[in-house]
């Protein structure tokens, strides 16, 4: 067991839950209340230094009793050590946690993610939008157990859905919008962003 | 292909003078340089597009056929290749550009993904290109040998030069989208994308 479940235990008490050992690797759960904390402290403490979000993801079991765990993992590259860490989630409750941007900015994309798969919201991620999906989506979270398969819609409205979308609406401007390039774009360009032009079906040509 | 030049024969000499159809004589020599020049726009996106490449290279070489130059830009490409399997994402994208590949052009969907969606048969991905864009020849694989891309190629050539330029119908009416945004009826795009084969027993939930 990974020395740092008892210390993190001993820093936050209750908010941590158990901890078990899987394949070699440490997990452990901690309350959604304190994440960030926690977060912080592992990044932080200088005999934790977890510097290295290695993943972030979720998985939702097939019996609906369990609950839907966002995954962590932390990685420490000056102690060469791992740590699993999850946070458990009602599936039938508000599904959002805070998010780990502010700690990790590589934790961006990789929430856009599991937000864009499983509809899990992360509170004070800076651009949270679909990511895999285009932006137009429908039919909701494609990873969460109660999707089906093929789709919520038949195929031919989801035919008609994707030849709808503006193909170059997908990485738009949204993206411009972040980069430093921002103030060199075309004046016309400008203005479709401050519209809030994207993914919106285009006009029939 | 179709017999263009007659010889007309003369009692006792060797033919002397051949006779042909003026309309067939066109529609030989424009097919054949149709037919002899395909440049294809590769639309590559899966493994399918790694024997797309070995065609194309030297060992098998279907510059061999005319297709010396591929084309990158569909403004200059005749015959576009979707080798791989395509996510709706793509449709659009894939539309686009068959719209902008200027007439004559064709269509050849290389591999199982392409032609009905193959083994993913999931919310994601299109099931056969031919429900976005109009398709010539399918090839069967997954992925297809180079062989079999070749093969669909030379029955590309043969349904070339099966063409005639004299059809009041223009060739490959290719409608654009409908009202509803679609090139088939609805129900005709439902019953292609049927799940068959071992698909119609996976597991599916809700």
């Amino acid at each position: 067991m990974n020395p740092s479940v008892d210390a993190l235990r001993a820093t936050f008490g209750n908010a941590i839950g158990r901890g078990l050992e899987s394949c070699g690797d440490t997990i452990v759960y901690v309350g959604r209340d304190a994440l960030l904390d926690v977060m912080a402290w592992l990044r932080d403490t200088p005999e934790q230094t977890y510097d290295y979000l290695v993943d972030v993801t979720a998985v939702e079991y097939r019996d609906r009793e369990r609950p839907l765990e966002v995954v962590y993992g932390l990685r420490s590259l000056a102690r060469r050590a791992d740590l699993r860490v999850k946070v458990e989630l009602d599936p039938r409750g508000d599904l959002a946690v805070d998010s780990v941007v502010p700690l990790w900015r590589g934790a961006d994309w990789l929430e856009r993610e599991v937000y864009d798969m499983f509809g899990i919201t992360f509170r004070g991620h800076p651009d949270l939008r679909r990511i895999l999906m285009w932006e137009t989506y429908a039919e909701g979270y494609p990873l969460r157990k109660d999707f089906p398969l093929r789709g919520r819609f038949s195929r031919a409205e989801q035919v008609r859905q994707a030849l709808a979308a503006n193909p170059e609406a997908h990485y738009s401007m949204e993206e411009l919008s972040i980069a430093e390039a921002y103030e060199e774009l075309p004046v016309d360009m400008k203005e479709r962003l401050r519209r809030g032009e994207r993914g919106a079906l285009p006009d029939s040509e | 292909m179709k017999r263009v030049i007659e010889t007309k024969d003369v009692a006792g000499q060797s033919p002397n003078y051949l006779l042909a159809k003026f309309q067939d004589l066109v529609d030989w020599a424009v097919n054949s340089s149709r037919a002899n020049s395909l440049w294809p726009m590769p639309f590559g996106t899966a493994c399918c597009a790694i024997e797309f490449m070995a065609t194309a290279a030297s060992r098998y070489d279907f510059a061999r056929f005319g297709m010396e130059r591929q084309a990158f830009s569909p403004r200059q490409a005749d015959v576009l290749i979707c080798a791989g399997r395509l996510p709706f994402k793509l449709a659009s994208v894939i539309r686009r550009i068959y719209d902008q590949m200027p007439q004559p052009k064709w269509v050849i969907s290389m591999g199982a993904c392409a032609s009905t969606g193959g083994i993913f048969d999931n919310y994601a991905m299109v099931q056969g290109i031919d429900t976005i864009v109009p398709v010539d020849v399918y090839v069967p694989g997954c992925p297809p040998r180079p062989e079999g891309l070749l093969y669909g190629v030379l029955l590309l050539h043969k349904k070339i030069r099966g063409e005639s330029l004299f059809d009041h119908v223009p060739r490959r009416e290719e409608q654009p989208l409908d009202d509803r945004g679609l090139r088939l009826p609805p129900e005709e795009i439902d019953e292609i994308s049927e799940p068959f084969g071992n698909s119609v027993h996976q597991f599916r939930s809700a």
